[in-house]
């Protein structure tokens, strides 16, 4: 059994480290809907931890009170060692956490180029006078921070995209650019929610990839939900499966696959 | 043809974010300042500048005012009306406190004031949106007219109850009262309306400004991003309430000279800059410009039209006007409910490719 602080090498390489997310003990009530029942685990570093579970398992729930949007009734949220007061969601960005949405969230009006600028927004330190005169230490502000994003639309191959208003886009990448505009914030923890939903293979396969490189490049901590059993247990490290708000199962794709309890909730079990 | 991008090459980040990144765009904005500061000052008389410059310059100032809140930042608002009627009784008050003080300082102070009232109003913001903060908005309408009527120190406890500009100066040339000159009126107003434009575009451009429309397109995303949303909204009604609160000391102090407040700033006039707003294209500067001017010349050209070259009765082309106003906006929101400003948009892309579609 590893311990909190303890690091060790996957098969293919990569460095996992210490424990930087704990949940303990977490519950999370809306009026007598128990959505989540005192679940706890944790997510360490460097590693793709992913969260599965049939629908309405209470997935985006547990992401959502990571991302700090719900505060759970019971329990407590350890991030680097210490714990978590209730705090509003943008504080918790303020932290280092980004995240993407199940239906796509990005602002409709803006452009591509503008929406992943908005991922800066913490690294974003002059007034709103200096705002107002421009040049100088906001033009300044703006030209560095343009760089960043622009490595990352580099990265994320959406280059000729750039100008072009959101809302023209097709789904799978509108995807990408909600990636993009996580990445902008340079996360140490990167929560995905359902990144390949509705996508085709060859989308699939260019979503993996760039959470694989995501991974591997920026060393940035990873925790996904996803449905797609293949890509689940080829991505992770680390699977928590979830039914009923429960936890049921936990460990490495192939503990979780031989699992019992994640057999009979995927495949129903018989009554009798 | 001469309207392209081929060629124009950009090699620095700053080169791409400026305001017009198109270098026959830039050329034209070039000549319009030089027209607008070199030319018409000259030219200028007192129609022109009562009839269309005037007005044209404030209501385009009042107009960004409230594309910054509505356009930018989503938040709707009815209170036009009563926040200029903050920023011309806020300027009454310093322009007979501190007469020897330049009027550039009174009105940006009392653009300032209304920029604080504007967010004392904005704050249920924080808690309602569209429709709801709408009739929120519009009860400051109401409210102010009504407290501007009623407490007679507002108005200095005149007998008619209304407020009139004295004769005051900059830099020793008059720009209020009767015997201030067109150009001097003209040129004060121009030098608002530019410093407005340029501070509204900077803003737009940036960080302030992405939080804005951040919260307006998606705000539960925008505060998962980071976006503090009590600090967005109120900075939005902040800078918003500067610039109608700025117009509305110019309307007062350099357009009409004479005030009653439930006449000049009733709700007719919050309608009246949110049609310019809508029409002019929400969520854009230009659109604010587009909006002014089509809602000030077409009444003046539908007069001209109609009276003039007609020869119709006045009051007959008066009515008229309301119904052509009226059926026009209609027909502009259903053609091109993004308005002017879209229409601008549209044309300059297919300026781009012309002659050569493909």
């Amino acid at each position: 059994m590893l311990d909190q602080s303890d690091s060790y090498v996957t098969e293919d390489g990569r460095t996992i480290g210490g424990v930087v997310m704990e949940m303990q003990n977490i519950t999370l009530r809306f009026g007598g809907v128990v959505a989540i029942q005192d679940i706890s685990f944790d997510i360490r570093e460097g590693e793709i931890r992913a969260i599965i579970g049939p629908n309405g398992a209470g997935k985006s729930s547990m992401l959502n009170v990571i991302s700090g949007f719900y505060i759970p009734q019971e329990g407590k949220v350890l991030f680097r060692g210490k714990e978590r007061p209730p705090m509003r969601p943008y504080e918790v960005a303020q932290q280092g956490i980004a995240r993407t949405f199940q239906n796509i969230a990005l602002f409709e009006g803006m452009s591509v180029l503008d929406n992943v600028m908005t991922g800066r927004l913490n690294y974003m330190k002059t007034n709103m006078f200096q705002q107002a005169i421009w040049k100088g230490k906001a033009e300044k502000e703006e030209t560095e921070n343009r760089e960043v994003v622009e490595k990352i639309i580099d990265f994320l191959e959406i280059q000729a995209i750039r100008k072009t208003p959101v809302s023209r886009l097709p789904y799978g990448l509108k995807k990408r650019v909600e990636l993009a505009r996580a990445l902008a914030a340079e996360p140490k923890l990167l929560l995905l929610d359902e990144p390949m939903a509705g996508m085709n293979v060859e989308e699939k396969e260019d979503m993996s990839r760039f959470i694989l490189d995501v991974n591997d490049e920026f060393g940035t901590t990873i925790a996904l939900i996803e449905h797609d059993m293949g890509v689940v247990m080829d991505l992770s490290d680390r699977v928590v499966v979830m039914d009923y708000g429960k936890k049921i199962g936990d460990g490495t794709p192939d503990e979780v696959r031989n699992n019992q309890d994640v057999i009979d909730a995927y495949l129903g079990v018989s009554h009798d | 043809m001469f309207y392209r991008e081929a060629g124009d090459f950009k090699v620095s980040y700053q080169e791409d974010s400026q305001t017009f990144p198109i270098k026959f765009d830039r050329f034209r904005y070039y000549v319009v300042m030089a027209v607008a500061f070199g030319l018409i000052p000259f030219l200028i008389n007192d129609y022109w500048a009562n009839a269309i410059l005037l007005p044209f310059l404030i209501y385009s100032i009042a107009a960004i005012g409230l594309n910054i809140l509505v356009g930018y930042a989503g938040q709707v608002s009815l209170g036009t009306g009563g926040f200029m009627a903050v920023g011309a009784y806020a300027c009454y008050k310093l322009m007979t406190a501190f007469p020897e003080v330049s009027m550039f300082i009174h009105v940006i102070l009392a653009g300032g004031i209304t920029g604080l009232v504007c967010v004392l109003f904005g704050l249920p913001s924080l808690r309602i949106k569209g429709f709801y903060l709408a009739v929120a908005t519009l009860a400051a309408q109401f409210f102010l007219v009504w407290l501007f009527n009623r407490v007679p120190w507002f108005y200095n406890y005149s007998a008619s109850g209304q407020i009139n500009a004295p004769e005051r100066d900059t830099f020793g040339i008059i720009i209020t009262g009767p015997n201030a000159s067109a150009w001097a009126t003209y040129l004060f107003c121009l030098i608002f309306l530019t410093f407005c434009a340029l501070v509204a575009r900077n803003l737009t451009r940036g960080t302030v400004g992405r939080s804005w429309m951040a919260i307006r397109d998606m705000d539960i995303a925008a505060e998962i991003i980071g976006v503090n949303p009590l600090k967005s909204k109120l900075t939005a009604f902040a800078v918003s309430g500067f610039f109608i609160g700025v117009s509305g000391a110019l309307f007062f102090a350099i357009y009409l000279g004479a005030v009653e407040v439930g006449e000049a700033f009733g709700i007719t006039k919050s309608f009246l800059v949110l049609f310019m707003v809508i029409i002019g294209g929400l969520g854009s500067i230009f659109g604010s410009f587009a909006g002014a001017a089509f809602l000030v010349l077409l009444p003046v050209l539908l007069k001209v039209v109609g009276v003039d070259v007609l020869g119709w009765p006045t009051d007959i082309v008066a009515h008229f006007q309301l119904v052509i106003v009226g059926a026009l906006i209609m027909f502009f929101l259903i053609v091109e409910p993004h308005g002017l400003a879209q229409l601008w948009r549209v044309a300059k892309e297919k300026l781009r490719l012309w002659p050569f579609p493909h």
